[in-house]
Order: structure tokens, then sequence, then C-alpha cells
């Protein structure tokens, strides 16, 4: 019998490293695996919540978040591909064209 | 039992998610994140959501993380000479964290109903009979929209990912 508290606990942990990720790195590749980890916070707790108030929707729900995360991680690593090409560096400092 | 294994799982998770932020090499980096992986399916596996855990091994470790490392291989990213931001931004980026770490589980503690909850131990939701009968009702029409999703994200991989310049081959 594990308390739900203890997954909301540990989902906040993982979430807070994808945060620190983030904000840590400065290659691009990291930086997505990071937004995966935070993804993979938020899906644990729904199927956490799923268990506790018996409804399917939550691991439904889940699944959907997985269908979209493999969309956006070959989205993404195309863009990545396309930035490689352009300045030979996956550096996101290079990157700051739009910065006011 | 199923306690220990709980806090086995996720001291494995959390400890190989921090290496995941802290190696220095990219392919590390990614391995690191396949074993996270499997921990969280370690830990849709207690909680008894068995196809959403055989669905996330599929899909994470077996798809995402061979593209991550194919890219990587690709750009030959292999080697540690990154060029690493300046230790007041590292700093600042661990109290940032920290910081919203504590507001979450401050937030999480002044809630009511989690003291009582547990995770049911023989909870049949989470099996493919019932799943599929909720996704293929309630949810057809999100099911038939992520296909499209899908495929709209195929397109615009391709466009995206397609040289410009003709390539010669004899080269």
């Amino acid at each position: 019998m594990i308390p739900i508290e203890y997954y909301l606990w540990l989902s906040a942990v993982l979430f807070s490293i994808g945060v620190l990720g983030v904000l840590y790195r400065r290659n691009a590749i990291i930086i997505f695996m990071c937004i995966e980890l935070m993804l993979n916070a938020v899906n644990l707790v729904m199927v956490a919540f799923s268990n506790y108030l018996n409804d399917a929707a939550g691991q439904i729900f889940v699944f959907f978040i997985m269908a979209v995360a493999a969309a956006e991680v070959a989205v993404g690593l195309a863009i990545l591909i396309m930035t490689y090409r352009n300045t030979k560096s996956t550096d996101i400092n290079i990157l700051n064209r739009l910065k006011w | 039992m199923t306690l220990n294994l709980f806090y086995f799982l996720s001291f494995l998770a959390v400890l190989s998610a921090l290496m995941v932020v802290f190696s220095k090499n990219p392919v590390y980096s990614v391995l690191y994140l396949i074993i996270t992986f499997f921990a969280i399916a370690g830990h849709y596996v207690l909680m008894k959501a068995e196809f959403l855990a055989v669905v996330h091994l599929i899909v994470y470790a077996g798809a995402i993380m061979v593209l991550f490392l194919y890219v990587i291989m690709l750009l030959n990213l292999n080697k540690e000479t990154e060029p690493h931001k300046n230790n007041i931004l590292k700093f600042a980026a661990t109290i940032c964290s920290g910081l919203l770490l504590i507001v979450l589980i401050g937030s999480l503690k002044g809630t009511e109903l989690l003291g009582k909850g547990h995770i049911s131990p023989n909870s049949t939701i989470g099996n493919v009979k019932n799943l599929g009968k909720v996704l293929f009702t309630d949810f057809l029409l999100p099911f038939e929209i992520a296909s499209i999703l899908l495929l709209a994200a195929m397109v615009g991989v391709v466009m995206l990912a397609k040289s410009e310049k003709k390539i010669n081959i004899n080269e």
C-alpha cells in the first residue's frame, strides 16, 4: 500500500530536476531530454491519480501525451539539425537573435 | 515489499535524472535517461497500469531515445568539450529549481485529500481490455485527431530536415 502523496513528491522532484536541466545546460539536446523528463513527471502523477480515483481517463491522457511527445521530439530534433547545419553548433547561446 | 520496491525505483529514477543533467557527455545523458524511463515504467507496473508501462517502454526507450542517440551520433556531439554556463548562472539555476521544488512540496502538503489516499494494488482499470474500451468509445475523436497530428509532424519533419542544396555524391 503506497500512499499517493509519495508519488506526488517523487513527481515534484523529477519535475524540478527537469527545470534544473533546462536552466543549467547550454546544449540544446540535453534541454530536450529534460523537457521529456518533465513530461514524464506529469505522466507519473496522472497515472497515480487515475489509479486512486479509479478512472481510466487519466491513463488515456497519458497515452495522448506520449503521442504528442513523440511528435514534438521529431519536430524539435529536425529544427535542431537545421540550426546545426547553419551554425555548426547546438549551443543555445548562438541562437540569441530574437532577444529583444 | 511494494514499499521497498517503490523506494528503490524512486531512488534509481531521481539519481539517474540528476546524472542526465550533470554528466558531461551527451551520450551518457541519453543512457541515464533510458534508466530513468525504465524506473518510471516500473512505477507504472506498481500502479497496475501494465498497458502504459509497455507503451512507455516501446515509445520512449525504444523510439524517442534511439532518435536522440541517432541525432547525437549524426551531429558528432559525443565529446566532452561543449561550452558550459558560467558559475553564477549555474548557481542561479540551482536556486531557481530548488525554490520551485519547495513551492511544489509546500502546496502539496497543504491539500487535504492526500493524507488518506493509497494506490490500490489490485485495480483493473489499467489493463488493455478496459483501456481499449474507453479509448474507442469516450475518446474516439481525440484518438483520430492524434493520427492527424502524427501525420502533420511527419510531413513537417521531412520539410524541415530536407537539405536545401543539392548533394553531390561524386565528391
